[in-house]
C-alpha cells in the first residue's frame, strides 16, 4: 500500500516509517503540515496516517481541507492527546479511525491495513469467503466445509469482521470499536471468551483452525497454508 | 430567596430583634415625656390654685366679706363666657355667697385637695368635666373654695397620648420597614456569594464572587473567598500537572521499553525460551500502560467538564450491550447475569464513558462473585433521573471500606488476591460526576448493590 505519513516528530515518523516498509508497504514522509496536505491532494495514497499536533497546521485542518476537496482517503489520525473528547472531534472532522500515542506498532498496522482495505460504500461484498468457511450476510447463513453453523448476532458480526479483514491482524480495540462499536478499555479477558466461543463454532470439529490468536497484538483469520 | 427563608434569616431576626428594643425605648421615653409633662401641668395648676387662694385671703384679711365678694365676682365675669377657674364662698352655715359653682361638691377632701366632677346640667356640653379644687377657711368661718375645671388638662392629656402612641407605631413601622430592607440589601450580597458557592461545588471552579468597588466588609469577604479559591484552583492544577507529568513522563520511557522488547521478540524469531520471558515481559509493559492510561483518564474526567461527547442514547440498549459483553465471562463462572429493564429508557449520557462505568461495574461483579453467584443488572426510571444497579451476591463490602473503594488504587484486602489495578470504581465515579450524578453502595444481603443515580436533563 501506498501510505502517506504526516508527523512532525523525528523519532516517531522514524519509527513508523521503519515499521510499515518492514510490513512491505510504501510510505512518503511530510514532516509538516502545508507539504502534507499538497500531497496528499496531489499524488495518489491508499492511507493517509496524520498526526493530529503539527505546527503551522494541525491535523485536523487537513483532515477538514481533504474532505472539503471530497477527497476519499481512509484518514488515520494519531494524538497524543489520548482523550475521549479528541478522538470525538477528530473523527467529527472527518477522519476514519483514531489512534492514541503511545500505541504498539501492531495497533497501528492492523489499523492502517484494515483502513487501506476498507472497499468503498456500496460495493460491499455480502458473500465472504475464508478457505471452506463461508458467510451469506444477507441472509444471515455460516457455514463451513457445508455444514451449517449457528451463530448469536453478536458472534456472526464479529466473525464478519474477521472475514472481512482475513490475513490481517484484528486487535482486540479494534473488535471493540468496530463489533460492538464502544470505544473503551475492556479491564480483563472479556473479548477472548467471545472469540473464544466463535472459535468452538467455526474451529473445533474441522482439521484446519482458521482463527488464530496473534501474540501481543490480537487475532487473525486466514486461509490455512 | 423565598418568604419563609427570608423570615427565617439571622439579619431579618436580628433587625426585628432590634426594632423591638428600640420600640421599647421609645415607649420608655415617650412615658416619661408624657409623665413629666402630666405632672408639670398639674403642678402649674395647683400652684396657680395655691396662689389665687392666698390672693383672696389677703383681700379677705383687709377688706372682709364685702371686698372678697367683689373681687371673687370681678374675677368670674372676667373670665366669661367660658372659664376654666372655680369659685366659691359660703357663710359658716355653709350657705354659698358668691361663686360659679352652686354647691360644695360631696366629696372628701385628700391632703386639702378635692377632686369631683363639674355639675354640667346648666351647659351644653355633654362632657364630663373633672374638676379639681381647695377649700380655704377664712377666720369667722367664712369658707372659700378655688378651683380650676380641668377637662382641658385631661384634653390636652389625651391628646399627648395619642400622639405619643402615633409616635411609637411610626417608630415601629419606620423600624420594622428599614430592618426589613437592610436585611433584603444583606441577603441580596449573601446569596451571591451563596449562589457562586453552589455553582463552584457543582464543578465550575472557573466562577468567582463578584467584588464591588467600594471595598465594604461584603467586598473584604469576597475578595478573600476569591484569592483562596484562586489558591485552590492553583494547587488542584498543580496535583493534576503533576500526575500527569508523571504519568506522561513514565509512559513515554515505558513505551521505549515496549518498544525494544517488541523488537527483542521480532529479533528472537522462533528461538524458544526466551520468547515466553519476552511475552511476558511485553505483557507487563501493557499492563502498565493501561494504568497510566486509567489514572490519566480519570484525572481528565476530574479535572474538567468535558461534555462534548454526551448525546441523547437509550440507557436500556447501553445496558443490554455491557451484559451481552459480559455474559460468556459469567457462563464461564457459571454465574447467571440478568438485565431487567422495565422500560425503555433514554438518557443524555456519553456513551462509550457511560459503557466504560457499567463495564467495570459487571467486570467487578463477575470478578468477586464466586461460582454459581448471580448479578443482576438493573434499571429504573424516575421523574428527574434514572437509576442503574448492579447487584450480586458475592461477598460484598465491609460498611467502613465503602467510601475507600472509590479511592485510586484502593483494594480491599480480600480483593489484593485477584487481578485489577484497584481503579476501576475510580473511573466509575468520575464518570458518574461527569453526568453530575451519584454513587453509592449499597447492602444485598448478602452481597453488593453499586446503585448510580443519574440526573435525567437533556440540557446540561
Amino acid at each position: 500500500m501506498r501510505i502517506l505519513l504526516i508527523e512532525d516528530d523525528p523519532e516517531a515518523s522514524r519509527y513508523i516509517t521503519r515499521g510499515l516498509r518492514e510490513a512491505g508497504h510504501v510510505v512518503t514522509l511530510a514532516d509538516n503540515g502545508p507539504d502534507g496536505l499538497s500531497m496528499a491532494s496531489d499524488e495518489e495514497h491508499d492511507v493517509l496516517i496524520v498526526d493530529r499536533m503539527l505546527p503551522s497546521m494541525d491535523g485536523l485542518s487537513i483532515i477538514e481541507a481533504l474532505r472539503r476537496q471530497n477527497s476519499p482517503l481512509p484518514i488515520l489520525i494519531l494524538s497524543a492527546l489520548g482523550d475521549l473528547e479528541d478522538r470525538v472531534l477528530g473523527l467529527r472532522a472527518g477522519g476514519d479511525d483514531y489512534l492514541p500515542k503511545p500505541f504498539a506498532f501492531e495497533e497501528l498496522l492492523a489499523r492502517v491495513e484494515a483502513l487501506g482495505r476498507r472497499p468503498g460504500p456500496g460495493s460491499l461484498t455480502t458473500e465472504l469467503a475464508v478457505a471452506d468457511l463461508e458467510m451469506d450476510v444477507l441472509a444471515r447463513k455460516v457455514q463451513r466445509a457445508n455444514q451449517s453453523i449457528t451463530l448469536q448476532p453478536r458472534e456472526f458480526r464479529l466473525l464478519e469482521y474477521l472475514m472481512r479483514h482475513s490475513g490481517q491482524v484484528v486487535t482486540r480495540t479494534m473488535l471493540l470499536e468496530n463489533v460492538w462499536d464502544y470505544h473503551f478499555d475492556p479491564q480483563t479477558n472479556v473479548l477472548d471468551v467471545h472469540v473464544s466461543r466463535l472459535r468452538a463454532k467455526i474451529d473445533r470439529d474441522f482439521d484446519k483452525p482458521l482463527l488464530h490468536t496473534v501474540r501481543g497484538a490480537g487475532y487473525m483469520l486466514r486461509e490455512p497454508e | 430567596m423565598n418568604r419563609s427563608n427570608f423570615l427565617a434569616s439571622s439579619t431579618f431576626r436580628l433587625a426585628l430583634l432590634y426594632v423591638i428594643l428600640f420600640t421599647v425605648s421609645v415607649l420608655l421615653i415617650f412615658s416619661f415625656i408624657y409623665w413629666s409633662s402630666v405632672r408639670y401641668m398639674a403642678t402649674q395648676s395647683d400652684s396657680a390654685i395655691q396662689t389665687e387662694i392666698q390672693t383672696l385671703a389677703e383681700r379677705y384679711e383687709n377688706r372682709g366679706v364685702p371686698g372678697l365678694r367683689r373681687l371673687i365676682l370681678d374675677r368670674i365675669t372676667r373670665q366669661q363666657p367660658t372659664g376654666s377657674s372655680l369659685y366659691l364662698l359660703s357663710d359658716p352655715l355653709g350657705r354659698p355667697i358668691v361663686g360659679n359653682i352652686s354647691r360644695w361638691p360631696q366629696v372628701t377632701a385628700e391632703d386639702g385637695w378635692l377632686n369631683f366632677n363639674l355639675d354640667t346640667s346648666d351647659r351644653d356640653d355633654p362632657d364630663l368635666h373633672p374638676a379639681r379644687a381647695r377649700r380655704f377657711q377664712l377666720s369667722g368661718g367664712f369658707q372659700l373654695l378655688v378651683g380650676q375645671d380641668i377637662h382641658e388638662l385631661k384634653l390636652a392629656q389625651r391628646r399627648i397620648i395619642t400622639a405619643l402612641s402615633w409616635g411609637v407605631i411610626l417608630t415601629l413601622f419606620l423600624g420594622l420597614a428599614g430592618g426589613f430592607f437592610i436585611s433584603r440589601t444583606m441577603l441580596t450580597r449573601l446569596e451571591i456569594i451563596n449562589e457562586t458557592s453552589q455553582r463552584i461545588i457543582a464543578g465550575d471552579m472557573k466562577q468567582r464572587i463578584p467584588v464591588s468597588p467600594r471595598q465594604d466588609e461584603f467586598d473584604r469577604l469576597s475578595g478573600n473567598l476569591n484569592r483562596m479559591l484562586d489558591q485552590i484552583q492553583e494547587l488542584m492544577d498543580g496535583i493534576r500537572q503533576v500526575s500527569d507529568n508523571i504519568a506522561h513522563d513514565l509512559k513515554t520511557p515505558l513505551f521505549r521499553l515496549r518498544q525494544k522488547l517488541e523488537a527483542m521478540n521480532v529479533e528472537a524469531g522462533s528461538s524458544a525460551g526466551h520468547t515466553q520471558v519476552l511475552q511476558d515481559a511485553l505483557a507487563e509493559a501493557d499492563r502498565l500502560l493501561n494504568l497510566f492510561n486509567a489514572l490519566l483518564r480519570i484525572a481528565r474526567l476530574e479535572s474538567e467538564s468535558s461534555k462534548t461527547a454526551m448525546t441523547m442514547l437509550s440507557l436500556s440498549e447501553l445496558a443490554d450491550d455491557v451484559a451481552e459483553l459480559y455474559e460468556p465471562l459469567a457462563e464461564e463462572k457459571q454465574q447467571s447475569l440478568s438485565v431487567e429493564t422495565p422500560q425503555s429508557i433514554s438518557l443524555f449520557a456519553d456513551r462509550d464513558m457511560l459503557f466504560q462505568a457499567l463495564a467495570n461495574l459487571l467486570d467487578n461483579a463477575v470478578k468477586y462473585t464466586p461460582k454459581g453467584g448471580s448479578i443482576r443488572l438493573s434499571l429504573s426510571s424516575q421523574e428527574h433521573s434514572v437509576i442503574i444497579r448492579v447487584c450480586d451476591n458475592g461477598p460484598g463490602v465491609a460498611v467502613d471500606q465503602r467510601e475507600k473503594v472509590f479511592h485510586r488504587f484502593y483494594r480491599t484486602d480480600t480483593s489484593r488476591s485477584t487481578p485489577g489495578n484497584g481503579l476501576g470504581l475510580s473511573l466509575v465515579k468520575a464518570v458518574v460526576r461527569l453526568h453530575d450524578g451519584r454513587v453509592s453502595l449499597l447492602d444485598n444481603d448478602p452481597g453488593l448493590c453499586v446503585e448510580l443515580n443519574l440526573p435525567n436533563t437533556p440540557e446540561r
